[in-house]
């Protein structure tokens, strides 16, 4: 185990695991670390404490959506409230769950998944929560897209056109690079990196995990993803619409409650459907190989978009 | 009017030509767009005002997209569904699924 992951162990064990330590995830972003029934995750160099902070208390007030962290053990470095400094990232622990198996897809909890998003959406996002994340990430991805090397010009093309079709406040307004997030008249509570990645049974309870994205801002963000795979064909018609009559139904915010919803939702889908292109045609660079059949889908999808006019949703 | 090809003016599919009532139109087989040549619309029209009296019209002859199982549609931009063999099953979707 590297040293930064026997500090991690360390760190959960003070928090009370035991056992032998598993590494669940180890990016670049960080390592997520378990330790029997704790879980321990390093954040980006990027993150504010201070935000993370105000993120996890969030979280913590919607103990019916959200897991709540658990707080840093006592001579531990602090460098917000529930958040650790551990070397120069920060850390924070987590009661440990079970999540969707992704070797198992009908098993994905769609409607508890879509009750948890319509709960989170309703709450009163606290004073001083930042934007929620989702429109960073996706210009982290394109930006990745761009430094890149190795990837196809004619690809590449299509999913910068693409990005370039999108409204500036969303892809950065020209000479003012990276500073949009522009949150809209939308205050709502939004998780902001919605997946199926990010839903956790635990006590025999659905919760959403990962507050890094979480902030204030339009909720249909985190309808963007199964929309963009219904769009792309790759999520059953009837699987959606379970999904998205159950989130309508549990009085989500989102999308009108009746008729169509896709003038609310063409926007986002279009944004994460190219952000998925721009993650696929990296992905596959950087692994040396041709883009898959997913990923070529994704980009077929982006030449097809600058066909079709943008449906006027909500700002 | 013959079989030909003309690209759609709205997405990257080609038009195909179709006799619907009576009325030569040309069809996307990608967005399913429709292109009216002058004096179409009109016989449409028509069309529309006997159909009351008339015997029922003859079945499309464009085959249109199935409908969503509950409504919902799909953008113009996407594909349909399947769009090969078993998509769900399909390990660079399921990673897409479940990741950031």
């Amino acid at each position: 185990m590297r040293p930064d992951q026997n500090q991690l162990r360390a760190l959960a064990a003070a928090a009370g695991g035991t056992g032998s330590a598993e590494v669940l995830a180890d990016r670049p972003e960080g390592t997520v670390l378990r330790l029997g029934e704790v879980v321990v995750k390093q954040h980006a160099t990027r993150t504010d404490p201070a935000d993370l902070s105000r993120r996890l208390a969030a979280a913590s007030a919607l103990p019916d959506v959200m897991v709540a962290s658990l707080g840093v053990p006592a001579g531990w470095a602090v460098a917000a409230p529930g958040v650790a400094a551990l070397g120069d990232r920060v850390a924070t622990l987590w009661p440990a769950g079970t999540p969707v198996d992704p070797a198992r897809p009908d098993d994905v909890p769609w409607t508890a998944a879509a009750e948890l998003l319509a709960r989170l959406h309703v709450a009163s996002p606290a004073p001083g929560l930042p934007p929620h994340g989702g429109h960073a990430r996706a210009r982290r991805a394109l930006d990745r897209l761009s430094t890149t090397p190795g990837i196809g010009r004619a690809d590449a093309d299509a999913v910068t056109h693409a990005w370039s079709l999108l409204p500036h406040w969303l892809t950065g307004f020209p000479g003012q690079p990276g500073k949009p997030d522009l949150v809209g008249l939308s205050l709502h509570l939004t998780h902001g990196d919605w997946h199926l990645g990010q839903l956790l049974r635990v006590d025999r309870a659905w919760r959403l995990i990962d507050v890094d994205d979480l902030g204030v801002g339009d909720p249909v963000w985190d309808l963007a993803r199964p929309a963009s795979w219904f769009a792309l064909g790759l999520l059953a018609p009837d699987t959606w619409a379970e999904f998205l009559d159950t989130y309508r139904a549990a009085g989500g915010p989102a999308v009108p409650p009746t008729g169509d919803p896709w003038p609310a939702l063409d926007l986002p889908a279009r944004t994460l459907t190219v952000q998925a292109a721009a993650q696929g045609l990296v992905k596959a660079a950087r692994e040396e190989r041709e883009p898959d059949e997913v990923e070529l889908l994704l980009v077929e999808s982006c030449r097809r978009m600058a066909a079709v006019a943008m449906l006027p949703g909500t700002p | 009017m013959n079989q030909q090809t003309i690209k759609c003016p709205k997405c990257p599919g080609m038009m195909r030509t179709y006799n619907r009532a009576g009325v030569h139109i040309e069809q996307c087989d990608s967005c399913r767009g429709i292109f009216l040549d002058y004096g179409e619309l009109e016989s449409i029209s028509r069309a529309e005002t006997q159909y009351a009296a008339a015997p029922p019209p003859p079945p499309p002859a464009a085959p249109a997209p199935p409908p969503p199982a509950q409504g919902y549609a799909q953008p113009g931009w996407g594909h349909q569904q399947p769009h090969y063999g078993h998509p769900r099953k399909h390990k660079s979707f399921a990673q897409m699924l479940f990741s950031s």
